[in-house]
């Protein structure tokens, strides 16, 4: 099994949720998080206060699949996340070594 | 002098200033004797003008400062900036009934206090208040307007010190810089006799007393109290410009009351303080987002906040003593003052003036009060007379502007270092990263 971790612009995320569900993927978890890479922050100025922020929002999207479908899962999720600019984010795949759904206790690719 | 006649103890205002010191002098004599023909009765149109008036002011300070303040500090001391205003104002209205009435408009007095009427002793439904002309108003109405004043002059000053002045330091210095501070300067430039007065200084609603006097003691209690932890290098950005607008909103709103109800009729003096506080608004809010734009930033909506305020503080003092085109400039021109003020002098300087109670009420005020001096001209469309002189007004202008930076300067100090003694003054470190919200009031303002 991999895990699939993209970060992403905020608002490609619809984009890659109806990718992802063309090629099967049947769940993710989503989360609200900031960073930055090459993307440079936003300079906020309040009554001449300077702020300049390095850390850009972004969106994590997760996504557990089996060995097979990973390739294809990264190629969706490249294709729908690229708007061409810099900070479009990247994508990391791991190893799992293990999965269980709480529910019924099935584990590994089962519990996908 | 009857009971029911007060002394005159009024703002000066256009048609009176026509006058000046002739009629400051004139009127306790005339006073006497309408009392002795009959007891004058209030017009319920400038009575219900003024209760308009008073709770339009009141709008200012809840929700309009806390709203507008509280936007400005970070989320973890929001609770505590609104609640200082709140706690302050309310024990400012139980001190002007108690003591602060007779201290600044008292029926005994010299140039710089008053005496009498402690408790409001003597006041009836039936008491009346002088105005301008021979009309009169309840004095009921008259102590609840100029309570609101008093009120909102002591919230202005806790813009300065927000995010680390213990609660209990803002209600153990709140009654002694009524007391010694804001009493006795409403005395001289507002009550007959008064130092100001007399000099025949114009301030229309209180540019002197309310905007230089809070501005002044915001920057002499800021200095003294030092800077938050982590200022300026740790950002310190505002956590609701929403609210900002909407207290701006509010503020202005509720100045209509603080500006046009100063005119203490519902008359034509105040019809002009009405329009000024419309245009010299409208011309400070785009002037500063124009200066922004030539500063090479964007322009913004605190900008615009900023702008509003700035021009609301500067026509007070020349609201009903201006006219709307003289208003415009002096709007305009205040608003690029204070935008130096605050976004080049105070880093220069490096002080901690929070929220810019003294950036934009102090440097406003000023502006407004030397300001007004000129406006008055009639060549320049003020209400001033033929006879009018730019220069010697100025003079007396300036005169009255410093003094009051002297009087609040001193005592503020003397006020805060009381409440230092008997409180400590700041919360401690934990406490100021943590957020005041929690640490002084057990809450959060946002779950």
């Amino acid at each position: 099994m991999k895990l699939i971790m993209a970060i992403i612009k905020p608002f490609k995320l619809d984009d890659v949720r109806e990718a992802l569900s063309s090629v099967g993927v049947a769940g993710m978890t989503v989360s609200e998080v900031k960073g930055f890479g090459r993307q440079k922050g936003q300079t906020e100025i309040y009554r001449g206060a300077e702020y300049s922020t390095n850390m850009v929002p972004k969106i994590k999207v997760e996504v557990v699949c089996d060995d097979d479908l990973a390739p294809r899962v990264v190629e969706v999720v490249q294709q729908a996340a690229n708007s061409g600019a810099i900070g479009d984010g990247k994508i990391f795949v791991l190893d799992v070594a293990q999965a269980v759904r709480i529910r019924t206790g099935e584990t590994g690719e089962t519990a996908l | 002098m009857k009971g029911e006649i007060m002394t005159i103890s009024k703002k000066l205002c256009g048609t009176a200033a026509a006058l000046g010191a002739t009629l400051a002098a004139s009127v306790p004599a005339w006073a006497q004797d309408a009392a002795a023909a009959a007891a004058p009765v209030p017009n319920p149109g400038n009575n219900a003008w003024m209760m308009t008036s008073t709770l339009l002011v009141f709008l200012m300070i809840l929700p309009g400062l806390a709203l507008f303040y509280g936007g400005l500090t970070r989320s973890k001391n929001m609770l505590s900036t609104m609640t200082q205003i709140g706690a302050a104002s309310a024990f400012a209205m139980l001190a002007w009934v108690i003591w602060g009435y007779g201290t600044a408009f008292g029926p005994e007095g010299n140039s710089f206090i008053a005496w009498g009427k402690y408790f409001l002793s003597g006041i009836t439904p039936d008491s009346t208040a002088a105005t301008f002309t021979d009309e009169v108003i309840s004095e009921y109405v008259f102590v609840c307007f100029q309570m609101t004043f008093s009120a909102i002059t002591i919230s202005l000053v806790i813009g300065a010190v927000v995010e680390r002045m213990k609660f209990a330091a803002m209600m153990v210095f709140t009654p002694i810089w009524l007391t010694i501070v804001y009493y006795p300067i409403a005395h001289m430039v507002w009550a007959g006799g008064g130092l100001f007065f007399d000099m025949g200084a114009l301030d229309f609603a209180g540019g002197t007393v309310v905007h230089i006097n809070a501005g002044i003691s915001a920057l002499v209690a800021c200095i003294i109290l030092g800077k938050r932890i982590g200022y300026p290098k740790e950002p310190m950005p505002p956590h609701s410009l929403t609210l900002t607008m909407v207290g701006t909103g509010l503020l202005w709103v509720g100045w209509f009351g603080f500006n046009a109800g100063s005119a203490l009729e519902a008359n034509g003096s105040a019809a002009l303080a009405m329009i000024n506080t419309f245009v010299a608004t409208a011309s400070a809010a785009l002037a500063w987002m124009l200066v922004e734009k030539l500063a090479g930033h964007k322009p913004s909506a605190l900008g615009f906040c900023s702008g509003v305020i700035a021009g609301l503080v500067a026509v007070t003092p020349a609201a009903g003593n201006s006219g709307p085109f003289g208003a415009i400039v002096l709007g305009a021109v205040a608003s690029i003052i204070c935008f130096i003020a605050v976004s080049k002098l105070k880093p220069m300087f490096g002080y901690d003036d929070s929220l810019d109670a003294f950036g934009i009420h102090g440097v406003g005020g000023i502006v407004g009060a030397i300001g007004t001096g000129i406006v008055y001209a009639p060549g320049l469309g003020g209400p001033g007379g033929a006879d009018f002189a730019v220069g010697p007004q100025l003079v007396t202008q300036i005169l009255a502007v410093v003094a009051t930076i002297i009087w609040s300067s001193i005592g503020t100090a003397v006020a805060i270092y009381v409440a230092k003694a008997l409180t400590g003054l700041r919360v401690s470190p934990d406490v100021e990263r943590e957020g005041l919200d929690l640490g002084e009031h057990g809450e959060r303002a946002y779950n």
